[in-house]
């Protein structure tokens, strides 16, 4: 045995070193994570069935701590209240006649996402799986469709770039196809070129719903009516993307590009009045990158990432009718709000 | 793997042996343990030199024979550890590649099309680096050194990482990360070729290839497992990530010899004191050279971009070139298989981790394969695979079995077609442009592929999904066998170097 030369000497003295100074790092982060949870103000928690009894906002949970991501209430006349806690995990969710939706990422040795549909006892209906990061989510108004949106991510393997997949399930989990398969109208001639993505559904009614349409070709993002029956997208406007329509039906909140910065979009949201076709922006919620929902016709809502704390958000609000009116911090550590009157 | 085994076992001494193939000089200082001239030549030094004494006169020459051909056709000790340093650097790249995209949404905050404008600059980086890397490895002689600067740029990153925090720093660490594996890849390449014989140089690309494909495969399941732990623990994803280059390195900058292929091969072709130019001198062992080397004058065959000229090289360019046209991204593969519902649109997120296992499992054997019955014909073969992949993806049906079918030709088409390229490359390129011609061969490919995609995509908008993956097909059909025709001739030294199937095996057991 010949003795060891100094360059094994040193190898074996860097992977030492490494070892050490990583596994060091992600023992002290897994405690840190293990303390952040048990540390963390156990936010003030109030009985689910009382909350559900009457009018509230559901939400995806994402202040720190053993709720973390769990779909949680509050009352509609007090959101900074208690919130009450269900066993639900989603990255994502609606809720409308009766029925939740929940997208979520199944994390594991491989990470997989799946959309459920939960019953008002939260016990599942059915599921499907998604082909990537879940996006956006909606139900229509008396709970029998719902519209899904999901980026189609693989990994750094797929060139492919931005796609997205958008479906409407029914209650039972069938499914009425891609959108990018039904017929779309652009200015009331039906649009061939197939480069088309379509993303954030927002229902009127089990007939009726608004969308974002893309064409790479034709450089241009849609605003979208869908009807159901015939499974035909028409354009309503140019520019504009994930549409949410008021509980009026009467206008319908959208994201819009207001500059491009470092190479990145900024959007901002405008409110369009149906009747007239007077779009409103609000360049007080620059920054934003939610589907809008509905506090009541004249409030929207919208989910914002804090800047210094990854992973945590808020929930605010906006006054439309009140010109100059700033935007208020509704819910804290929320995200994915869901109006249930 | 019992070599793979046994040679991470000798790695140790891996700084002394010198590898195989005629083309590796005794270090300057290691006077003493070479007696003759012509050991350099031979293919396994080290049984020459103990030849007397290890091989009496009661065994029978054909054993002898057999045991030197086994010996020759195993993988050298520094393809095996070029390997580890090609895991361990997969796991890191790997392991950051697969959380970016939800590091950029989640943790940053960026939106998905901006993550797809980042992914393009990774696939556009690298290509172009690659001649650069190879020019400079011919140029320099010291091809070690140039791969340790292309993994070392690719470690900063992971630290730059940790403090980025925008689109625009974010990119700028990816693209340099590409620039570093582009640096790398082609001197990385030329040094297996460098360390292998004719008879064993598929082998040692396939030895290579499935230990970067394992790296490959770890890296986003460690990546995974770190969010399962820490569902925000990015940082230390980034953290192992940085760790794992680093061994890396020092695996690379430690364990590795620094092989001179020029100068190796001007010494194999200046055999005597006289013809290097240097005194006569009874008693003085032969290994010394002129200080000069591999200068100008030294030099047989000084570097020179001539060699893309060459008939044979020009050939194998071509036709690599026109078969990577017909080669679209594993992307639209998968979205064709994920289009039809069932099976595939379930396990979408993982289906690369399929075609990577195949590659992982086939690399070694289809580079066996190569070098017994020819490396043009695995290549151009490979190929066909990719065709029936497409086949299965555009008639398939949604059954498990298509997606599967699909998925595993896919990965064979990896392992028929990458390693074996530069296996192909480095045994036809003369050893002064070696790296050059790796990494030349390796850019038309890779450039030729993303005009591909992007070609493809053009042809997906406007015919749809399964018409276009057919198109492709067809067109693969025909192009297919006139490949074979068009480097047909390439193989033509191989049979005679090809060591019989049985004695090959040996050597694995």
């Amino acid at each position: 045995m010949r003795r060891p030369s100094g360059r094994v000497v040193a190898l074996v003295a860097v992977v030492a070193v490494v070892v050490l100074g990583v596994g060091a790092f992600v023992v002290g982060s897994w405690q840190a994570q293990r303390r952040a949870v048990n540390e963390a103000p156990t936010p003030l928690s109030t009985d689910l069935a009382a909350v559900l009894a009457g009018p509230h906002i559901l939400f995806r949970n994402t202040l720190p701590g053993e709720q973390y991501g769990l779909v949680a209430a509050v009352a509609l006349d007090d959101p900074a209240g208690p919130r009450a806690f269900t066993d639900v995990a989603c990255d994502r969710l609606y809720a409308a006649g009766g029925t939740t939706a929940c997208l979520r990422t199944v994390r594991g040795v491989a990470t997989r996402y799946e959309a459920e549909l939960l019953d008002e006892n939260w016990a599942g209906i059915t599921t499907w799986p998604l082909p990537g990061v879940p996006s956006r989510v909606r139900v229509s108004p008396d709970g029998s469709l719902i519209g899904s949106t999901a980026f189609v991510t693989g990994h750094s393997y797929a060139q492919i770039g931005f796609s997205t997949e958008t479906k409407i399930h029914r209650l039972d989990g069938t499914d009425l196809g891609d959108l990018e398969s039904w017929t779309f109208l652009v200015d009331g001639v039906p649009f061939t070129s197939s480069d088309r993505n379509f993303w954030g559904i927002s229902f009127v009614d089990d007939k009726l719903f608004y969308a974002t349409a893309q064409s790479l070709s034709a450089n241009t993002t849609w605003i979208v009516t869908g009807d159901v029956p015939s499974r035909t997208l028409t354009t309503l406007r140019a520019g504009g993307e994930c549409p949410s329509v008021s509980p009026d039906h009467s206008r319908v909140a959208y994201k819009k590009v207001v500059r491009v910065e470092d190479a990145q979009k900024v959007w901002a949201y405008a409110v369009l009045e149906l009747a007239t076709g007077t779009e409103t922006l609000f360049p007080v919620t620059e920054g934003c990158d939610d589907q809008i929902e509905w506090l009541d016709n004249d409030t929207i809502l919208y989910g914002m990432p804090r800047q210094d704390e990854p992973g945590t958000t808020d929930i605010w609000a906006l006054d439309i009718a009140t010109p100059g009116a700033r935007p208020r911090l509704l819910i804290e550590g929320a995200w994915s709000p869901a109006v249930v009157r | 793997m019992t070599t793979t085994e046994e040679a991470v076992g000798s790695a140790t001494g891996v700084a002394d042996l010198a590898p195989a193939g005629g083309i590796v000089v005794p270090r300057p200082d290691s006077c003493e343990q070479a007696s003759s001239c012509d050991e350099t030549a031979d293919g396994d030094p080290a049984a020459a030199t103990s030849g007397v004494r290890r091989l009496g006169p009661t065994r029978p020459i054909e054993e002898v024979r057999a045991e030197r051909a086994a010996r020759a056709s195993r993988v050298s000790s520094v393809v095996i550890t070029l390997g580890i340093v090609s895991l361990l650097t997969d796991i890191s790249s790997e392991s950051v590649a697969a959380v970016l995209p939800l590091y950029l949404t989640t943790a940053l905050g960026l939106t998905t099309i901006a993550y797809g404008f980042v992914d393009g600059l990774m696939q556009g980086a690298s290509a172009l680096v690659r001649i650069a890397g190879g020019w400079a490895a011919d140029r320099g002689d010291h091809p070690k050194w140039v791969a340790f600067v292309g993994y070392g740029l690719s470690t900063l990153t992971r630290v730059g990482l940790l403090f980025a925090g925008g689109l625009v720093a974010v990119t700028a660490l990816v693209a340099t990360d590409r620039v570093g594996k582009g640096l790398r890849t082609s001197p990385r390449d030329a040094m297996i070729a460098a360390s292998s014989t004719p008879r064993n140089l598929g082998r040692s690309f396939g030895v290579h290839r499935m230990l970067d494909t394992v790296g490959a495969a770890v890296g986003p399941l460690l990546a995974f497992v770190v969010l399962w732990a820490i569902p925000d623990g990015y940082h230390t994803v980034f953290v192992i990530s940085f760790g794992c280059a680093v061994v890396g390195l020092a695996v690379l900058g430690l364990l590795v010899p620094d092989l001179r292929p020029r100068r190796a091969s001007w010494v194999a072709d200046h055999q005597t004191r006289p013809a290097r130019a240097l005194p006569k001198c009874k008693g003085c062992t032969c290994d010394a050279v002129p200080g000069s080397m591999p200068g100008s004058v030294a030099t047989s065959r000084p570097f020179s971009w001539r060699f893309v000229t060459e008939p044979g090289l020009r050939r194998l360019l071509l036709t690599a070139g026109a078969l990577a046209l017909l080669t679209v991204g594993d992307g639209f593969v998968y979205l064709v298989l994920q289009s039809r519902g069932g099976f595939a649109t379930q396990w979408f997120p993982l289906m690369y981790v399929g075609t990577n296992v195949v590659f992982m499992v086939l690399a070694v054997p289809a580079g066996r394969l190569a070098d017994r019955v020819g490396r043009a014909r695995v290549f151009v073969g490979g190929h066909a695979l990719l065709l029936g992949a497409y086949v299965c993806a555009g008639v398939g049906g949604t059954s498990a079995a298509a997606t599967l079918a699909a998925l595993g030709l896919l990965g064979g088409f990896y392992a028929a077609t990458d390693g074996v390229l530069a296996a192909l490359v480095g045994r036809m390129a003369p050893v002064t442009v070696r790296a050059s011609a790796i990494g030349t061969a390796q850019t038309v490919v890779a450039v030729a592929r993303m005009a591909s995609s992007a070609a493809f995509g053009v042809l997906w908008y406007t015919v749809g999904r399964q018409p276009a993956i057919l198109s492709v097909a067809v067109a693969l059909l025909l192009a297919v066998p006139l490949g074979w025709l068009a480097l047909r001739g390439l193989d033509h030294t191989a049979p005679a170097d090809a060591v019989p199937p049985r004695e090959a095996d040996r050597a694995l057991t």
